[in-house]
């Protein structure tokens, strides 16, 4: 027993030195803009740059849009699926696993092929266009882990009786959704909304090939023409990732001590 | 609502009763997932099938195979090799790795309190990607990384003097074992959960010694969740472009890096082809989800 210990601190060891040595020599590098002394100077460059304000302040707006298109998406139909079509939930479950079977790169391809110009729906005929174009492919790429977490969460309450509670006392469907469904999920679609906050804030494909002026594209053409900032950018992303996943935690945990209260 | 929600009152979760069945049929509740599907539709799947139907089209819309005859030619089998080696090596590497890992931690006795903040910390790791993970793997290994000035400096080891080159095979799988390692913590160690104390305790009252155990009681029940986890990391890197760009360029030629470069400047000379090399894209991750999906359900039987 005393050697298989052994063993399990090499195996922890290895993976912590391995996950925590890429984010010191990232952080390192990040403080060496200034020869000979450790500065915040590539910090600073990056943030006063206007491109990098723009184009955050575009993937910030992004992002926030696709987490309401992904709520009013999601929300109402695991819902629905499970108060009326429960033989429809396989099928469901598929159609939310497809974007992690089908490449996004490949998804894009054919929203430029199909979406184009001279087509019946020509959303990347304006930047207005390519936005909504791109807000509908986030939400896509976000589909598994939104679902997912809104269906686990209406699974942990009783949809049925709450509804029928809130329609003998005369509330209309949107009333349900709003003021009693929603709430209920709250911290399940907080969770999933947090998570595409990760994946759309820095998401690359999509935006650079619909040529939008997003953070990704920022980040791939600063990495390309720079030696110091990139490694600041990466401690920048590294943080705003772990900002969201933090947040998961804190309403999950936040939610079970609320519980755990009121029992 | 009458028919269905009365009869629901007095059960929680009732199996749908043959009745309700009938009026739900004849009723118009499917239109309420309509909108979801509608989407799905637009934005996922007819893109996807105009796709795969290109693929088998010349560029006057007759059916063909040649496109994807084209796709026999050296520098297209080369990027689908390639990418299938570094997919290969990181998935099978990463497994390997985050399940010793996993398995410390669920089985190895170390402290309790270690294992959230290792979850936890999974979970951001294995989102950690794109275009960021390449400018942390240049900041560390990159010529004049973190490693690479220390490795010169303490040991006079030249590590590019060696043959190492992170912008490689090697280089990127590296790479990607940094969120393929946690994602294999992530999915695995539920299913080590999974191994039930008693079977340890008969097996080795029955005699068997720790690597028996291992090797006849705990592997083949762990088999189809390792193999299939194996085919989703597979998947995961294999559709992967952000980091390998960032990292590379255009310098190795990976399958996701040949169809950018393809659909923004149409370097294959052909939209069709692109259409060919986006359906092998398909047809590969497709394959392996969908063993991965069907070893889940094998190995949910007996992990339950």
């Amino acid at each position: 027993m005393k050697t298989n210990r052994f063993w399990s601190w090499i195996a922890l060891a290895f993976g912590i030195i391995y996950f925590v040595v890429p984010l010191i020599g990232t952080l390192e590098f990040s403080l060496r803009m200034r020869r000979g002394v450790y500065s915040f100077d590539a910090y600073w460059v990056i943030l006063s740059d206007p491109r990098f304000q723009a184009t955050f302040g575009y993937s910030i707006v992004m992002a926030l849009v696709t987490i309401i298109v992904g709520i009013v998406l999601v929300v109402p139909t695991a819902y629905w699926v499970r108060l009326r079509l429960p033989g429809w939930r396989p099928f469901l479950e598929f159609i939310t696993l497809l974007p992690l079977v089908i490449p996004a790169i490949v998804v894009v391809f054919g929203y430029i092929r199909l979406y184009n110009t001279s087509s019946f729906l020509p959303l990347t005929g304006s930047a207005m266009g390519t936005n909504l174009l791109l807000v509908f492919g986030y939400t896509m790429l976000a589909l598994p882990y939104m679902y997912r977490a809104v269906d686990t969460g209406l699974g942990a309450i009783d949809i049925r009786t709450m509804t029928e509670a809130a329609e003998s006392l005369g509330a209309s469907r949107l009333k349900i959704m709003w003021s009693v469904i929603l709430p209920n999920v709250l911290v399940a679609v907080l969770s999933g909304a947090f998570l595409t906050f990760a994946i759309v804030i820095g998401e690359f494909t999509m935006a650079a090939l619909l040529n939008r002026p997003a953070f990704g594209p920022f980040l791939q053409l600063i990495g390309a023409n720079r030696a110091y900032e990139p490694a600041a950018l990466a401690v920048i992303s590294f943080a705003i990732t772990w900002v969201c996943m933090g947040l998961i935690q804190v309403v999950t945990r936040l939610n079970k001590s609320l519980a755990a209260t009121k029992r | 609502m009458s028919a269905v929600s009365e009869q629901d009152v007095s059960s929680p979760a009732p199996p749908a009763a043959p009745i309700a069945n009938e009026r739900k049929r004849l009723s118009l509740d499917w239109l309420g997932v309509m909108p979801f599907i509608i989407f799905a539709v637009l934005f996922l799947i007819w893109p996807t099938i105009y796709l795969i139907a290109g693929a088998f089209q010349d560029s006057q819309g007759n059916l063909t195979l040649t496109n994807i005859v084209n796709l026999f030619q050296p520098s297209i089998m080369d990027a689908y090799w390639i990418s299938i080696k570094i997919s290969l090596a990181s998935a099978i590497l990463g497994a390997a790795i985050g399940f010793c890992v996993a398995a410390a931690v669920t089985l190895g006795g170390l402290p309790a309190w270690i294992r959230s903040p290792l979850m936890t910390f999974s979970g951001v790791a294995s989102n950690f990607a794109g275009v960021p993970l390449a400018f942390a793997f240049l900041a560390t290994l990159g010529r004049t990384g973190l490693v690479t000035t220390f490795l010169y400096n303490v040991f006079g080891f030249n590590l590019y003097g060696h043959g190492f080159n992170l912008l490689s095979f090697w280089g990127l799988t590296i790479t990607y074992l940094y969120f393929q390692i946690p994602l294999m913590i992530l999915i695995i160690t539920p299913a080590l959960d999974g191994l039930k104390k008693e079977w340890k305790e008969a097996a080795l009252i029955l005699g068997a010694t720790g690597p028996q155990y291992w090797r006849m009681v705990a592997f083949p029940i762990l088999w189809p969740a390792l193999l299939g986890t194996i085919l989703l990391l597979f998947a995961n890197s294999f559709g992967a472009i952000a980091t390998a760009y960032a990292l590379t360029g255009s310098s190795l030629s990976i399958v996701p890096i040949v169809l950018f470069a393809q659909i923004r400047g149409d370097v294959l000379q052909d939209p069709h082809l692109g259409y060919a090399l986006a359906f092998g894209m398909i047809v590969i991750t497709g394959v392996s989800n969908g063993i991965y999906i069907w070893m889940r359900a094998r190995s949910e039987r007996w992990l339950k």
